[in-house]
């Protein structure tokens, strides 16, 4: 059995094409077998929502008369400074930055309250921002300060552009020494207090194609809860990790450099984000469609959270030292259950991405295709996969 | 007719090595929940508690608590949760003391559970979207 993706298309368009969420094809093929829900399934929907700090937005502000030029010079967008090394009014606002005069964590641990995320968030919900923006001067360029608000709907452009997102397997972080610590995987209490997770695990997007056999660059995807696209493998893409017979990495793998444009996305599904002590970054809500070509494919995307397993790394010492042991491996469904065994200690578990949050986007993608309003798209090129031999390198020190 | 409210009692020194509480009960019959102790750096008591009992004697027993020189508040900071705003991902499943979060096992919904709530304020800061609020 084989489809093409120009097949599944002319079923979508006819609102005939049979689609399924990534949890919901789990109960289909144990009822009906591999060979039957391959036949009868054109499309599985996939979602997370989590926080994803290599997330940021391009932004063309527009010229003002006369004119000034940011690059070179400091922009700030409602305190948070943006980056400007571009051409004249080309920005490009990130998830983590955080205000020059953010405590951050001198008042330890800092609450970075308002940061880059906040801006995006603040941006597509479509409030007013405060630019202030100082440069040095040009003859072309005479302007040295601007004070102005800017508002999505009448900059040029916006465009969301995460250089890594939707991480393929992700480490269950806990904390082994006698003090709380405040990290990117939310509050650690001491002594195995608490152990936190971070992938939607059986429903995100590369759980279910672990090779990358249909996700690809062009990807047409759900991104912020608009329309974006795969648009390149992301940074520290890692196919070459530990992986199950299923196929499944054991570790954290596979990332997606995901684009779309920021004015047709909602502020529900890009969300400013704190954590306490470590910074401010943005909550992204995904959704990647899978179309299924093949069996093989489609025995990809049955995978349940029982049969993905994820590393269990200490955050107190391993991990901040880039030291490679793990505690230990976990299954999902060990992880939901709200508690999983270290050391042979009881220890209970708590989620950073929404697993409630990332079966909404799959059923809104999936909403979506059935009304034939989302097509899917042949990749132009594909990821990087096994045989492409990307080894994951760890910054080595030079004397200089 | 019976009631139940949420009461901060503050104990001054002299007083915190006296079996109240007992009289609470023995001489009110009231129902007591302890929701939160502490002796402060100052060595003040401070007591969150949830009592239950017959309306007359209820007054009676704040009556009594008033004049024994124990300072009675109600409860009055509540935290709640702006809906629209939380995400749903968990990370203040394990952190609250009294297990207000649950999360349900088929949607993986958090619920919060204000009634279990002790205002202790941890959720506030721990929640990467700042979904939690004190309301007054």
């Amino acid at each position: 059995m084989t489809k093409t993706i120009e097949e599944i298309n002319e079923k979508i368009a006819k609102g005939q094409a049979v689609v399924v969420t990534a949890e919901e094809v789990i109960g289909v093929v144990e009822k009906k077998g591999v060979a039957r829900a391959a036949k009868e399934i054109d499309v599985v929907t996939t979602g997370t929502f989590g926080p994803m700090c290599s997330s940021g937005a391009f932004l063309n502000t527009g010229h003002s008369k006369p004119r000034i030029k940011f690059g070179g010079g400091r922009v700030y967008l409602n305190d948070v400074p943006a980056y400007t090394g571009l051409a004249a009014v080309d920005l490009f606002i990130g998830a983590t930055a955080t205000p020059d005069d953010d405590p951050r964590n001198r008042n330890y641990p800092g609450d970075f309250k308002y940061g880059g995320g906040h801006v995006i968030e603040d941006l597509v919900a479509g409030k007013d921002i405060l630019l202030v923006a100082v440069a040095y001067g040009t003859d072309c360029y005479p302007r040295k300060k601007i004070e102005t608000w800017i508002n999505i709907k009448i900059i040029n452009e916006a465009t969301l552009f995460n250089i890594r997102n939707a991480y393929q397997n992700y480490n269950v972080a806990v904390n082994l020494s006698d003090r709380t610590l405040y990290t990117y995987m939310g509050v650690l209490k001491p002594r195995l207090g608490n152990a936190n997770f971070s992938s939607a695990g059986q429903l995100s997007p590369l759980m279910n194609d672990p090779y990358y056999k249909t996700i690809g660059i062009g990807t047409k995807i759900f991104l912020g809860g608009g329309v974006g696209y795969v648009a390149w493998h992301g940074t520290q893409h890692n196919p070459n990790v530990l992986r199950g017979e299923n196929g499944v990495p054991k570790r954290g793998a596979g990332t997606l450099a995901v684009i779309g444009d920021l004015k047709q996305m909602n502020s529900r599904w890009l969300v400013g984000t704190s954590f306490l002590g470590y910074g401010s970054t943005l909550t992204v809500g995904i959704g990647v469609p899978i179309p299924i070509l093949s069996e093989e494919i489609l025995r990809y995307t049955s995978v349940k959270d029982s049969d993905i397993f994820a590393p269990i790394v200490d955050y107190s010492k391993t991990y901040p030292e880039r030291e490679p042991d793990v505690l230990g491996e976990v299954s999902y469904a060990e992880l939901r259950s709200g508690h999983i065994k270290i050391l042979e200690k009881a220890v209970p578990t708590a989620s950073l991405s929404s697993y409630y949050k990332a079966s909404e986007i799959a059923a809104t993608l999936k909403e979506w295709i059935k009304r034939g309003e989302f097509l899917l798209t042949n990749p132009v090129a594909p990821l990087p996969g096994v045989e492409s031999g990307i080894v994951f390198k760890p910054l080595e020190e030079r004397s200089i | 007719m019976r009631i139940s409210k949420k009461i901060v009692l503050h104990f001054p020194p002299n007083l915190v090595d006296k079996p109240i509480i007992y009289h609470l009960v023995k001489d009110y019959d009231m129902e007591f929940n302890v929701l939160k102790a502490s002796v402060t750096p100052k060595e003040e008591g401070l007591l969150v508690l949830e009592l239950t009992g017959a309306r007359k004697a209820y007054d009676g027993a704040i009556r009594f608590l008033k004049e024994t020189g124990v300072e009675v508040q109600p409860l009055v900071k509540d935290i709640a949760r702006q809906e629209e705003r939380c995400t749903h991902c968990g990370a203040c499943v394990t952190i609250c003391p009294v297990n207000a979060f649950v999360v349900d096992p088929t949607t993986r919904r958090v619920d919060f559970v204000s009634d279990k709530c002790i205002a202790c304020d941890l959720c506030l800061r721990i929640c990467p979207v700042r979904a939690m609020e004190t309301r007054l």
